[in-house]
């Protein structure tokens, strides 16, 4: 037959649609940029938090609103007054002090003639700026002693928040928590939204019907009323986020899962699929399923900076995540309050979100261009 | 007609089209060169993916965006390749203009037509709103539509595919081109609107003496229609000269094939005492849903009262135009559409059996659809395509045994055994139909309902399926119910013949009876556009009118 000699001139490499998308993708080069940085961002919010050398949750009440800074706190005049404040609370007066950048000598006396406390060692170690507390009390009057320290170097590459807490961890958790709560948020939608929908639009007919006007009851309940109704049942809780998002995204999902499901029921190798006797779930399965995966993968990437807003706005109106756990949102609605004296409170975790919700679209746009067969 | 007088009207010389890929750059059109006199007509004719069309977009300078045209594309002397897009707007609907093979997609759904034609008229030629109507409306007398002051009003929906076809003419003729390329104008339209439409395009061509390109893949149209033919293949050209003496004779082996496509051959009718495979009776299909109190009625009566009986390594033919309910009837056979009526296969009642019932039953009826490209799930293998009947039947076949009788079914289609990890995007029309195919004779079947299976493909190739469907029926002593709109392949290839229209058969007998002694005014009417288009063509004084 001759057809075999056609057979014979295919290129022995065989590629599938899923290849050819990648291939068109790589050759985008904004939208590799943003894979890039969605998997720099991603990798920062999982490892960040843990090498970073300040938890997320630690105030340093030294220094509240610190100003970004690449070198170390504190500062040289930092030095001495924060000793002086932290020694004045034991109630001891201060002789004389000798600061240099790493070490510090105190000769001090006490204020009544009581002899000296040795454990008053421990409000220069409260302060979280000096480190290896040594005190000699003088051996001929035990109301005078000499007292010298290490200087810690503490760095706060974006600065502090209000409480002293430092800002490039908070960022760092933050993404986590966003990253977190749009990754299952998303999740969750994916999952009931396929089923979901794939199911309604293959089947058709009455079932449909049912499916679909439940999924418009749901959309005309008032989003933040619901939130606010579960928050008042169930109590402030991250997982409530996941929840309340979940269980209002999936619906778009399934919309728009069941679009493509009717539109796919039309073509012929479903008919096919239909006239081999294949049952109703392999034919989902097989045929109607791979088939919308590519309309998902961009809806999908198109939904999670949706949902890390949805989560902001949350946050942002105290429905969210609480303290001192935080969310990009809950940075942003901070930084706003003090934005006039300290901007970079709000430019920081602004500008992190920005980036990455604008990789994120971009993804998703390039995505869809590398997807759509249309294009071809 | 000759090239000696006058100068060309459209003139290419060396035309290279290239298309930039993923996959590196495809040259589509590899050097071709040609000539329009004034007033004649010319066809390109070749298979798909052969570049003709992309000779017309060069010339319009509509191009996909990833395509580069080079060489020189003269028209009445100027180079139309460096023009800007300003000046080529001038040219563009002006002095040449284009109809399309889809007219559906090329009007807009949302504006009646005759605003559509007035339109343009009021700004391009600054004529006011009543000048520009009753243009409009001689237009369309000119291109023959009937009720044409009603028709201005009508929306693209409410027209049928030839009307549509005429309103798009009507528009191409606007400016009163010198030039009018028509790509595929008539491959989406049935005979008889396809005949209508060429008289009309013959007319104009006359009449007004404007040049016509034509493009096509069908050689009848040629034969009667143009004056001369280039025939490309794989964007270069093969042979050029006039119809006639490219008719008598052809000089390169590739235009030999392609005169040699036509589907040849017959099929001996079946004895009467052959056993009945399936039988259907009084077969009624309702698209639809009754009125209630939300809906309205839209229910739409696509098959009445039809019945069809089958004999074993029968193949019975299914005639008609698209809208006739054949496809309908073909897939109510097979129960894939719900039915009323009585069919009986081997015994059992396809319509009262439970689908539980029915699924052992669906290994032996089997379909083969149209569309090659869509018939096939793009992200399956071909192993998984064909292996898809035999894991749903014979569960309990081991990998091996799959795998093996698959590739047997891949074999007895001329398929390679390589082919099995491919997608089917990575082949040709020809080889999808040929997966298709191999899909459902894994199963064994006994009954094949064929719903236009080398409708989609190119003549050569339609020849092979052909070939290969007559093999594998008289190996598997199969029965066929063998459903196209194209009356050539259906005389190769059945031996009992239906005609059918709007839901009704109006005829049917032995294939050579229906062919030479036809009864009925309609199915004369189909046979004679079929087959005698030049000499409908050729009677050039009474056009008919209407589509």
């Amino acid at each position: 037959m001759n057809s075999q000699t056609d057979t014979l001139d295919l290129a022995p490499r065989s590629r599938s649609l899923l290849d050819t998308a990648f291939l068109r993708l790589k050759r985008n080069r904004a939208a590799m940029a943003s894979v890039w940085v969605v998997i720099a961002m991603s990798f920062a919010a999982i490892v960040g938090p843990w090498i970073s050398p300040h938890p997320y949750n630690e105030v340093y009440n030294n220094f509240v609103g610190a100003k970004p800074s690449l070198t170390a706190y504190p500062k040289d005049d930092q030095v001495v007054p924060i000793a002086e404040r932290a020694l004045k609370r034991a109630r001891v007066n201060v002789e004389t002090i000798n600061a240099s950048r790493d070490k510090v000598e105190i000769s001090i006396i006490n204020r009544t003639d009581e002899p000296l406390d040795p454990r008053i060692t421990r409000y220069l170690v409260r302060s979280d700026v000096f480190a290896d507390v040594e005190m000699s009390i003088d051996e001929d009057d035990a109301t005078r002693a000499r007292m010298t320290a290490d200087v810690k170097k503490l760095y706060f590459l974006m600065g502090t928040d209000q409480n002293g807490r430092d800002l490039l961890t908070r960022i760092l958790i933050s993404l986590r928590i966003s990253l977190m709560v749009a990754g299952l948020a998303t999740g969750v939608a994916l999952l009931i939204g396929v089923t979901y929908g794939s199911l309604a639009g293959f089947v058709g007919g009455q079932l449909d019907n049912v499916m679909m006007r439940f999924v418009d009851l749901l959309y005309s309940l008032p989003f933040v009323f619901f939130v606010i109704l579960l928050v008042v049942f169930f109590g402030n809780n991250i997982v409530l986020i996941f929840v309340a998002i979940g269980a209002i995204e999936w619906l778009d999902m399934a919309r728009i899962v069941r679009g493509q499901t009717l539109q796919l029921k039309q073509k012929e190798f479903v008919q096919a699929a239909q006239a081999l006797g294949v049952s109703k779930f392999n034919i989902i399965k097989r045929h109607i399923v791979p088939n919308i995966a590519g309309t998902v993968a961009i809806y999908m990437t198109l939904l999670i900076p949706k949902v890390i807003l949805l989560e902001s706005f949350l946050s942002f109106l105290g429905l969210g995540v609480q303290e001192p756990l935080t969310s990009l949102g809950v940075l942003i609605a901070e930084g706003a309050r003090y934005m006039r004296n300290d901007p970079y409170m709000l430019i920081f975790p602004a500008l992190t979100m920005s980036i990455l919700l604008f990789a994120l679209n971009f993804l998703g746009d390039g995505l869809r261009d590398a997807l759509d067969p249309k294009d071809r | 007609m000759s090239a000696a007088s006058p100068p060309p009207v459209l003139d290419i010389e060396d035309l290279k089209v290239d298309f930039d890929t993923p996959d590196g750059t495809v040259q589509a059109v590899k050097g071709m060169s040609m000539s329009v006199a004034p007033g004649e007509v010319v066809a390109i004719v070749g298979e798909s993916g052969s570049g003709k069309s992309q000779i017309a977009m060069s010339t319009l300078g509509i191009l996909a965006s990833n395509g580069q045209a080079s060489g020189n594309i003269r028209f009445q002397g100027q180079d139309l390749l460096g023009l800007s897009r300003r000046q080529m707007n001038d040219i563009r609907g002006a002095k040449i203009s284009m109809i399309f093979q889809e007219p559906m997609t090329s009007l807009d759904p949302l504006y009646p037509v005759g605003d559509q034609i007035i339109e343009p008229l009021m700004i391009h030629k600054g004529m006011s709103r009543a000048a520009a109507r009753s243009r409009a409306l001689d237009l369309l007398k000119q291109v023959q539509i009937s009720d044409p002051e009603r028709r201005m009003r009508s929306y693209p929906t409410e027209l049928s595919g030839g009307q549509r076809q005429r309103v798009m003419i009507a528009m191409a003729l606007a400016n009163e081109p010198e030039l009018l390329i028509a790509d595929e104008p008539t491959t989406a339209l049935d005979v008889t609107t396809q005949a209508g439409i060429l008289q009309l395009l013959a007319s104009l061509n006359r009449d007004l003496g404007m040049s016509i390109v034509f493009i096509t893949h069908d050689l009848g149209i040629v034969e009667a229609f143009a004056d001369r033919v280039y025939v490309m293949q794989r964007g270069e050209l093969k042979e050029t000269g006039k119809t006639s003496d490219i008719f008598e004779n052809p000089e390169t082996a590739y235009t030999r094939a392609l005169l040699a496509a036509e589907p040849e051959g017959a099929k001996s009718p079946i004895d009467d005492n052959v056993d009945i495979i399936l039988d259907a009776k009084d077969i009624d299909v309702v698209y639809g849903e009754a009125p209630s109190f939300l809906r309205k009625d839209t229910r739409f009566h696509a098959v009445k009262g039809v019945g069809v009986s089958l004999r074993e390594g029968q193949t019975v033919g299914l005639v008609g135009e698209s809208g006739s309910g054949k496809s309908t009837l073909g897939r109510a056979l097979l129960r894939l559409t719900e039915s009323t009526g009585n069919i009986v296969y081997l015994g059992d009642e396809l319509q009262s059996l439970s689908l539980g019932d029915l699924k052992p039953l669906r290994k032996e009826l089997q379909m083969v659809f149209q569309d090659p490209y869509g018939s096939l799930s793009p992200r399956m293998t071909v192993l998984d395509i064909v292996e898809e009947g035999l894991r749903t039947h014979s569960p309990h076949l081991s990998k091996e045994d799959r795998d093996a009788q698959a590739l047997d079914a891949l074999k007895k289609v001329g398929l390679d055994a390589s082919v099995k990890n491919r997608f089917p995007h990575e082949f040709s029309g020809g080889q999808r139909q040929r997966i298709a195919i191999a899909r459902a004779m894994v199963l064994r079947p006994r009954v094949v309902v064929l719903d236009e299976p080398t409708s989609a493909l190119d003549r050569t190739v339609q020849k092979e399926v052909a070939q290969l469907l007559r093999e594998l029926q008289s190996e598997f002593a199969l029965s066929y119910i063998f459903i196209s709109h194209d009356l050539a392949i259906v005389r190769a290839m059945a031996d009992y013949v239906m005609v059918m229209r709007e839901g009704v058969i109006v005829e049917e007998g032995l294939t050579e009876k229906i062919f030479d002694n036809p009864q009925n005014e309609y199915t004369r009417n189909l046979i004679e556009s079929s087959f005698n288009l030049k000499d409908l063509l050729g009677s050039k004084d009474d056009v008919a009118v209407g589509a």
